[in-house]
C-alpha cells in the first residue's frame, strides 16, 4: 500500500484549471518533491492532499483514508506545514507546542514529554520559553516543524519550507528534516522551487508545470533521461538565422533549443563542443556576448520537459499583501 | 471540548502579551462617557438676549427686573438692552446674540386695560438646544410675571406635583449603559473582526484546519475566545464607568453580579454577530470598513444617547432587532434604577436567543475548507 495515492485528481477555480488531472503514488519513507514554478499548481496540490481544499475532481488517498469522506482521519495521520509561517508570535516556542498537543487532543502526561523531544530534535531547546517574536526565520520554521509533529503523524506535508530563509537555514532545515525522516519513520511530500534542494534531498521528483505532471522519477533518472551529460548557454550577436540548425550540426550535439537568443546545447562532450563552437562563431564572424558549460542540473531537466526555465507568474493577490493588515512585530 | 478550550487559551496568552486590544476598546468609550456625559449633560447657561423696549414703561421696567434676576440666579441668559431693534435684529442674524425679546409699544397700556399685552422672542432657531432653554426659561418666567402680587389663600387653579422615583440622572448617568456595550461592541469588533481576519489572511487559520478539530468546537472556540475579551472590557467599564460616572455605591456586589450576567450575555450575542458577519471574508479591508457603519447603526438606534420613543418608524424596526437595544435597556435598568433580574429577564431571554441564532447562522455558513 502506497502512503500518498493520487489519482486524477483535478481543481478548477472558475475557469482557471489549478491541478489538471494528477495521477502519483508516494511510497512509505519517501521524500517526495514537488518541483515547479509559482502558480504551478504544487500548493493547491498539498491543500487537496492536506484536506483544505476540496478537490473538483479525481481522487486521492492518504494514509489509505480518502481525503473527502474520511478527511478526519486524514487529519489525524499527517502533519502539515503550510508556505506563510503561522507560529503564534506572542507565545514561546513551548506554548505553541501545547497548543497544538491540545488541538490533537494528546494526553497531558504525553505533552510534556513530546514536547521537550521535539524542542531538542529542531535545537530549540534554549528558546523554549522565548517569545517566538524574537526568533529568526529558520528558528521560526524549525519550530513550525516541530509543531507538524508534535501528534507524531506517518506523513509530514512541507510546502516550500525553505522559501525565504538565508542559505544556512536552508541547509539547516533539509538537514533536520533528512535526520527526522530516519529517525520518526516519515513518509515526506514536500514542495519547493529550489532545483538544487530537491536533487540532493528527494528520493524521487513530480515536476508539475501548468498543474500537469511533466515529469516523475529520481533525481539521477531525471537527469539521464534528457538528451547530452553538459549543457552548454551561450547567447550571440549577430547569429544568421540558420543558426541553430548549424550548431545542431558540430560534434557531440545531442539538442539544440533557443530562448530569446539563449541558445541551450546539450552535448554528450561539453569541452570538444565549446571548441567547435568558438571556431564556428569565428568562422561566421559571430560575436559571442556570453558562454557558460555545467553538468546537467535539474534546472535543465525541468527546462527540458517543461519548455521554458523557473520564472516568475503571475498570480491571484494575496490577502497578507494587504496594507490593512494588523502589523506585527 | 479540550480543542476548544486550546483555542480559548491561544486567544488569551496572546491577549496577556499584548493587551493593546482592550486598552483600546476601554479607552475610547472612557473617553465618550466623559466628554459626553459632561458636554451635554450640563444646563444651558449665559445665552446673550437683546432686549428692545419700546415701551418704557412701569410693567415693561417689571420685565427688565425679572430678565436681571434670571441673570443673576439661573444664569441661563444675560440680557443686552438695545435701543434699536433693528440693530438688535442684525447682531441676531450675525449671531452675536441668541434670542431678541421686544417689548412692543403701548405694551404697559395694554397691561393695565387687560388689551392681551404679548412680548415677542425672536429666536435663532438653528441652535435647537439654546433656543428651546430660552423657551422654557421665558415661559417660566411669564407665570411669574403675570401672578397677584398677593396670592389668595384657597386657590381653585389645578397644579401638577411631580414625585420622582429616583434621585437626580446627570446626563453622564444616563449615557453610562451605552458605553458598557460599546466597550464590548468594540472589544467583539476588533477580536471577533479584525484580528479574525487578520489572522485568517496571515494562514493561522490553515493550522487549525488540518488539525481533528470539529466546524462546531472552530466555531465555539472562535465565539468563547472573543467574548472573553469583550467580558474583560466589559467588567472594566461596569466598575471604572460606575465611579467615574459617580453612580451611588458603585461596587455593590449584588448589582456587579447582575450586571456581569449582562456582560457575559452582551458579549456572546455581539461576538457571534460579529462572527456570523464575518464567516465569509478574507479581505482585511472588510471588518475596517463596516466598522464605523456598524457602530452608527447599532448603536445610535438602541436609545444610548437619546430616547427611542422620539425615533422614527424606520428606525424604531432597527431598535426592535438590535442587540444593542436589549443590552441598553437591561444595563439602564441595573445601573439607574438598581432593579432585579426580573426587570432584565427579557432583555438576557433575547440576548440568548439572538446568540443562538447568529452561532448556528455562522456555523451553517462556515466552510470547513479555504
Amino acid at each position: 500500500m502506497f502512503d500518498v495515492e493520487v489519482q486524477n485528481l483535478t481543481k478548477r477555480f472558475g475557469d482557471f484549471t489549478a491541478v489538471d488531472g494528477l495521477s502519483f503514488a508516494v511510497e512509505h519513507g519517501e521524500i517526495f518533491g514537488l518541483l515547479g514554478p509559482n502558480g504551478a499548481g504544487k500548493s493547491t496540490l498539498i491543500r487537496m492532499l492536506t484536506t483544505l481544499v476540496p478537490p473538483t475532481g479525481g481522487t486521492a488517498k492518504v494514509n489509505g483514508f480518502d481525503i473527502v469522506r474520511q478527511a478526519n482521519q486524514v487529519r489525524q495521520s499527517i502533519g502539515v506545514i503550510p508556505q506563510a509561517m503561522t507560529s503564534d508570535l506572542e507565545l514561546s516556542a513551548v506554548e505553541n507546542l501545547s497548543i497544538f498537543a491540545k488541538l490533537y487532543g494528546i494526553p497531558r502526561e504525553r505533552r510534556k514529554r513530546v514536547i521537550g523531544q521535539l524542542l531538542a530534535e529542531v535545537d530549540l531547546t534554549q528558546w523554549a520559553d522565548k517569545p517566538v517574536k524574537m526568533f529568526s526565520g529558520g528558528m521560526r520554521r524549525r519550530l513550525e516543524i516541530a509543531r507538524g509533529l508534535v501528534h507524531e503523524p506517518k506523513i509530514f506535508f512541507l510546502d516550500e519550507p525553505t522559501t525565504g530563509l538565508d542559505p544556512v537555514s536552508r541547509v539547516a532545515v533539509w538537514d533536520m528534516l533528512a535526520k527526522l525522516k530516519h529517525e520518526r519513520d516519515l513518509t515526506i511530500l514536500v514542495t519547493t522551487h529550489y532545483m538544487d534542494e530537491a536533487d540532493k534531498l528527494c528520493d524521487r521528483i513530480a515536476i508539475i508545470d501548468h498543474g500537469k505532471l511533466a515529469a516523475l522519477d529520481s533525481p539521477l533518472k531525471l537527469k539521464a533521461s534528457i538528451p547530452g551529460k553538459n549543457i552548454l548557454e551561450v547567447s550571440f550577436a549577430g547569429a544568421p538565422a540558420d543558426w541553430a540548425a548549424r550548431l545542431g550540426r558540430l560534434s557531440d550535439v545531442a539538442e539544440v533549443k533557443n530562448e530569446e537568443n539563449i541558445f541551450r546545447i546539450s552535448s554528450n562532450n561539453g569541452p570538444r563542443t565549446t571548441i567547435e563552437l568558438l571556431e564556428a562563431a569565428r568562422g561566421a564572424d559571430v560575436a559571442i556576448t556570453s558562454l557558460s558549460v555545467q553538468s546537467t542540473t535539474l534546472d535543465d531537466v525541468f527546462v527540458h520537459y517543461t519548455g521554458h526555465q523557473l520564472r516568475d507568474a503571475l498570480q491571484a493577490p494575496n490577502a497578507t499583501d494587504s496594507p490593512f493588515l494588523m502589523k506585527r512585530p | 471540548m479540550h480543542r476548544i478550550w486550546a483555542m480559548i487559551e491561544r486567544d488569551l496568552r496572546r491577549f496577556r502579551r499584548s493587551p493593546v486590544l482592550v486598552v483600546v476598546s476601554i479607552i475610547m468609550p472612557l473617553v465618550q462617557l466623559v466628554v459626553l456625559g459632561y458636554a451635554f449633560g450640563g444646563k444651558i447657561k449665559n445665552l446673550q438676549v437683546g432686549v428692545v423696549d419700546e415701551d418704557h414703561g412701569v410693567p415693561a421696567i417689571k420685565l427688565h427686573e425679572m430678565f436681571q434676576a434670571v441673570a443673576a440666579n439661573a444664569q441661563t441668559f444675560t440680557p443686552i438692552y438695545y435701543s434699536d431693534k433693528a440693530v438688535a435684529l442684525t447682531d441676531l442674524r450675525n449671531g452675536k446674540i441668541s434670542g431678541m425679546l421686544d417689548i412692543p409699544p403701548e405694551f404697559s397700556r395694554k397691561i393695565l386695560t387687560g388689551a392681551n399685552p404679548r412680548v415677542a422672542l425672536v429666536e435663532d432657531n438653528t441652535d435647537q438646544f439654546a433656543a428651546s432653554a430660552l423657551e422654557g426659561s421665558l415661559d417660566g418666567l411669564l407665570p411669574a410675571y403675570n401672578a397677584p402680587t398677593v396670592s389668595p389663600r384657597l386657590s381653585a387653579t389645578a397644579t401638577l406635583a411631580i414625585v420622582e422615583v429616583y434621585p437626580y440622572v446627570p446626563y453622564i448617568q444616563f449615557l453610562l449603559p451605552g458605553v458598557i456595550v460599546l466597550a464590548i461592541f468594540i472589544s467583539a469588533m476588533i477580536g471577533g473582526g479584525i484580528i479574525f481576519i487578520d489572522d485568517k489572511a496571515r494562514g493561522l487559520h490553515e493550522g487549525y484546519l488540518v488539525t481533528p478539530i470539529s466546524k462546531f468546537e472552530l466555531i465555539c472556540g472562535f465565539t468563547l475566545s472573543g467574548a472573553a475579551k469583550a467580558i474583560i472590557a466589559g467588567l472594566v467599564l461596569i466598575t471604572v464607568g460606575s465611579v467615574i460616572a459617580g453612580i451611588p455605591d458603585p461596587l455593590n456586589p449584588l448589582r456587579l453580579a447582575r450586571m456581569f450576567l449582562l456582560v457575559v450575555a452582551t458579549a456572546m450575542a455581539l461576538i457571534s454577530m460579529m462572527f456570523l458577519i464575518m464567516v465569509r471574508v478574507n479581505d482585511p479591508l472588510v471588518p475596517r470598513a463596516v466598522f464605523g457603519m456598524l457602530n452608527t447603526v447599532l448603536y445610535f438606534p438602541s436609545g444610548a444617547v437619546y430616547p427611542t420613543q422620539s425615533f422614527p418608524a424606520w428606525m424604531k424596526v432597527i431598535t426592535v432587532v438590535d442587540p444593542f437595544s436589549y443590552a441598553v435597556h437591561g444595563f439602564k435598568e441595573l445601573i439607574l434604577k438598581n432593579t432585579g433580574l426580573m426587570a432584565i429577564s427579557g432583555d438576557l431571554l433575547f440576548l440568548c436567543c439572538f446568540t443562538a441564532a447568529a452561532m448556528t447562522a455562522a456555523t451553517l455558513l462556515f466552510r470547513r475548507t479555504l
